[in-house]
């Protein structure tokens, strides 16, 4: 009886021992040495595995840099020290690096904006805005359920009376947010003093007005303003050159719908 | 001996294909199907360790399970050799040939889940029972056929889903539902293929 329970144990143990030993014999003897430059460039990335360089993460980015197909910079979470340590590392120039950060293209607060309707489903915005393009009465508008927040892993992202603003001194320009955003409406600037135009709504004046008491009717007033021939309008919305835009402020003073901010990321 | 041989190994091919006959390793036809190379690429793979699994799998059957009566422990004894097997062949791959370890990917740790592999070994000693005449080399023959028969089919069904990511597909039958159609009429269209092996070869 012991025997025929026994035998079968002590057999099938056996053969995963001796399959066990093989292999464990193999991955010793055949080991293949890892590549030690692309591993020291990886300490050297910050690890988030945001994929804002263009590669598939940060492994894919070092062993990238690590046989030369790719340059330093390129990470815009670790930006200017990071590229500044790989490239001292690599003994290469780090080139420049332009600081952006994420901004969100909304002011349609619960203040400024109404719902249309009632959304009672799952809690994101990218369930809701699937629902008849979001409950918000501006269908560009921010949904204010927080995609964007639970995106972002630097506690940047915060939903303020229904709309997301981004802090911008976290920020660390991983774009994960904008990818989250389905409403498109975040997206980078650079970190300088600038004017922002807070609204994405491309619908006419009109249009505008009866959805959100803030946002932007295509009045060209700022375009007029400008002395920099920063601010245009384009399909009924305003929008900045940043290359261009002074930060001198006109057209924030002007505008009747107090959708242009004054952005500063030093604030 | 070489015309049964043969036989075998045609029979594998067409009329006993494992995707689109036996209906095993159906996963890999549909979730690696959509480009020719990396079809290739598993197909080959799969190739490889069903030739290798069989000729481990059937001697240990044979001269260890058999005559121990251990023969019910079959199923769990050759998912472990395979499994053992596979990951093997990916540490010698991944040492001595690391272009083609590249090349396969997710693909060959994948395999070891696949049950066409298994399948193939369990059922050629399915068939040594049946007809004492298939022996050792019937059955590796009949594994390396098994292993092209699913080669042929990934392939054919490659070009077959590149012919349908072209067309203009209905919505509601766009991406799985119009695949699963396209396999079912292949799989009808190799059951044409019924008894013509042995009527070539007599």
């Amino acid at each position: 009886m012991m025997n025929e329970i026994l035998i079968p144990i002590l057999i099938v143990a056996g053969i995963g021992l001796l399959c066990g030993l093989i292999l464990a014999f193999a991955s010793i003897v055949m080991a293949v040495p890892k590549d030690e430059k692309a591993e020291t460039i990886r300490e050297l990335l910050p690890g988030a595995n945001c994929g804002a360089c263009g590669f598939s993460g940060c492994d894919g980015y070092a062993k990238a840099l690590a046989t030369g197909e790719s340059k330093p910079g390129l990470c815009p979470v670790g930006g200017a020290a990071v590229a500044k340590s790989i490239s001292a590392y690599l003994g290469c120039d780090s080139g420049e690096m332009e600081v952006k950060v994420a901004t969100v293209h909304c002011l349609g607060s619960y203040d400024n904006t109404s719902n249309k309707a009632e959304y009672e489903g799952i809690e994101t915005c990218a369930g809701a805005a699937a629902v008849a393009g979001g409950p918000a009465s501006c269908q560009y508008g921010c949904i204010g359920l927080g995609d964007c927040v639970r995106a972002c892993q630097y506690n940047a992202v915060s939903v303020c009376n229904g709309v997301a603003r981004i802090e911008p001194t976290r920020c660390k320009a991983c774009s994960m947010c904008i990818k989250a955003c389905p409403k498109h409406l975040i997206s980078f600037i650079p970190a300088k003093k600038q004017a922002v135009v807070r609204c994405t709504n491309c619908d006419k004046g009109a249009q505008t007005n009866k959805v959100c008491k803030i946002g932007c009717i295509g009045c060209m007033k700022c375009e007029k303003t400008c002395t920099h021939d920063a601010i245009h309008v384009k399909n009924f919305i305003a929008e900045v050159d940043p290359q261009k835009c002074t930060g001198c402020g006109e057209c924030v003073d002007v505008c009747p719908r107090h959708c242009i901010t004054l952005f500063d990321s030093n604030l | 001996m070489m015309k049964s041989l043969l036989a075998i190994f045609l029979a594998a091919i067409l009329t006993e294909n494992y995707i689109l006959n036996k209906f095993l390793g159906i996963c890999p036809f549909l979730g690696v199907s959509k480009k020719l190379d990396t079809a290739t690429g598993m197909s080959i793979a799969v190739t490889v360790v069903m030739v290798i699994s069989t000729a481990a799998t059937w001697p240990i059957y044979t001269y260890v399970l058999v005559p121990l009566n251990l023969a019910y422990l079959q199923t769990i004894v050759f998912i472990l050799i395979i499994a053992a097997l596979v990951q093997f062949i990916e540490t010698v791959l991944k040492k001595y040939i690391p272009a083609l370890y590249n090349a396969l990917g997710i693909y060959l740790p994948l395999i070891t889940t696949n049950c066409a592999v298994l399948g193939v070994t369990m059922l050629v000693i399915e068939k040594g029972q049946a007809d004492p005449s298939f022996g050792f080399i019937q059955s590796l023959v009949n594994a390396f056929g098994s292993g092209i028969g699913f080669l042929v089919a990934m392939v054919l069904f490659a070009g077959v889903r590149e012919r349908i990511e072209n067309n203009d597909v209905p919505k509601c039958l766009q991406g799985l539902p119009i695949t699963l159609v396209a396999a079912s009429l292949t799989a009808v269209s190799f059951l044409g293929f019924q008894g013509i092996v042995d009527k070539m070869l007599g």
